[in-house]
């Protein structure tokens, strides 16, 4: 790793000054990417603000219709707590099928979606949930956010503070691990809320997460695994690579989107 | 150069670092705690778990000025004196090593593993809390066995093993 600069920050304030400053400079979350991505010298950032000691950036609370999460918010912090359990269990159980227990220690909820890996989890469900993402300066909606591979709305002095989940009606996550690293070689979040039904698909997109806008009328006529028997997607679009064709991708999509159909009851 | 100071296994520990200094680089090179193991650059062996404030993670993937202020405990801070921690003793008694390269490692996973899930493990838990710990030796099969025999045994010890806790 090439030496930085380390910084830490005590407020939002002062960490979205630094890292309006400094060029080069990076914001350190969990580390659980920036971290090993340093260690192999793929990033070499002049500046590092860590965040991890600002207070008030982990909450998890409901409000209202809302399940709103503090960007801090470590993987284990939402699987374990009851709040989310409660309002939304499918996004505390992807929680949980996040990489492993030390990894869920450290890893946060802001650094997944600001890192945006095509094959991570987190993106699939702030997409099929119709999350908002509340920055230092915005409010952006998912489908504004995500922006291809490894690329999102933020700006580059724009920090995330916390995420707001609308409780939905139903809601469940299948997951297709990649059987080396574990990430999601396919992943589909599927949402029933009171206006609409979402299809998110993580894993499988050549340029990140996206819907399924004819899988997701199907399941609006009527929320059953059966609706989608028959309905592929093309594999046109999708990524292909050592671990799996664009093909297999498109095939995993349906029979995952069926089973979270069939898990969301 | 930047300090930090902490305490690691129960002791006061100052130290200068660089930034890009790795927690398991300071407790290996400056402390000489070299228990903790590094197996990869990826952060997916898992050779290099500590507790800090009682909570397993990689000590490869944390800064060594993030754990500034904070309570960190390694594998030689399990045992007391010559007794070895109850998990220690399970991982002896059930042959769970061979190498002994990922044990340093298995051990903390699994100690963090009681504190959270209890005594009473099933495999398929076990097995599944294992995902970031890498054996290149076991086949895992006796890992899982000495898992949960520890738990089971860490239920009747008193001793304050998490003293650092
Ligand atoms: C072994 C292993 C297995 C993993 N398995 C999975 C998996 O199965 N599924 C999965 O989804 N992920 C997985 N991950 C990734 C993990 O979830 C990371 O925690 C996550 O991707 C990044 O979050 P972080 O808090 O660690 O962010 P960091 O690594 O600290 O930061 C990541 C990026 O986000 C930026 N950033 C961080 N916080 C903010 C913020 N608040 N506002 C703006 N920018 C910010 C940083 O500057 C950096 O560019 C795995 C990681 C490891 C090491
Ligand atoms: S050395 Fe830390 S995970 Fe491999
Ligand atoms: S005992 Fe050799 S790596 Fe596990």
């Amino acid at each position: 790793m090439y030496n930085f600069t380390y910084h830490r920050a005590s407020g939002l304030r002062q960490a979205a000054n630094l890292l309006a400053k400094f060029e080069d400079a990076k914001l350190l979350a969990g580390g659980q990417t920036l971290l090993p991505t340093m260690k192999q010298r793929l990033a070499s950032p002049s500046d590092i603000i860590d965040l991890n000691k600002i207070d008030g950036m982990a909450g998890i609370e409901l409000k209202g219709r809302n399940l709103v999460i503090g960007a801090m918010a470590r993987h284990a912090d939402v699987a374990a707590s009851p709040v989310v359990q409660q309002a939304i269990p499918a996004l505390a159980a992807l929680a949980h099928m996040i990489g492993d227990p030390a990894v869920r220690h450290r890893g946060t909820l802001g650094g997944s979606i600001a890192n945006n890996d095509p094959n991570a989890d987190y993106p699939a469900a702030c997409l099929g949930l119709a999350a908002t993402i509340i920055t230092t300066k915005r409010k952006i909606v998912a489908d504004e956010f995500f922006k291809g591979l490894f690329e999102t709305a933020l700006a580059s002095d724009e920090i995330i503070t916390k995420v707001s989940f609308p409780v939905p009606k139903k809601a469940a996550y299948q997951k297709f691990r990649n059987p080396a690293s574990r990430f999601a070689l396919v992943g589909v979040f599927v949402a029933k809320r009171p206006s609409e039904v979402r299809v998110a698909v993580t894993g499988a997109g050549a340029s990140g997460v996206f819907r399924v806008g004819e899988f997701e009328a199907a399941l609006k006529r009527r929320f059953s695994p059966k609706s989608l028997e028959g309905l592929t997607i093309p594999a046109d679009g999708l990524a292909g690579d050592i671990h799996g064709s664009a093909e297999y991708r498109a095939h995993l999509v349906g029979v995952l989107a069926r089973r979270a159909v069939a898990a969301a009851g | 150069m930047p300090a930090v100071s902490l305490t690691v296994n129960g002791k006061p520990v100052k130290a200068t670092v660089e930034a890009r200094t790795l927690l398991v680089q300071l407790l290996r090179e400056q402390l000489r705690l070299t228990g903790t193991h590094v197996g990869c650059d990826t952060s997916q062996c898992g050779c290099c778990v500590v507790h800090v404030d009682g909570k397993a993670v990689k000590s490869c993937t944390m800064l060594a000025l993030q754990a500034d202020g904070a309570n960190v405990l390694t594998i030689e801070g399990l045992a007391t004196g010559d007794k070895l921690h109850p998990m220690q003793e399970a991982f002896r008694e059930n042959h769970g090593l061979q190498c002994g390269f990922c044990t340093p490692g298995m051990i903390m996973t699994a100690v963090d593993m009681v504190h959270r899930l209890g005594h009473e493990l099933d495999e398929r838990t076990i097995r599944e809390e294992l995902e970031g710990n890498i054996c290149r030796c076991t086949g895992y099969h006796n890992i899982v066995k000495s898992i949960a025999a520890g738990a089971r045994a860490m239920k009747g010890d008193a001793a304050p093993h998490q003293a650092a806790e």
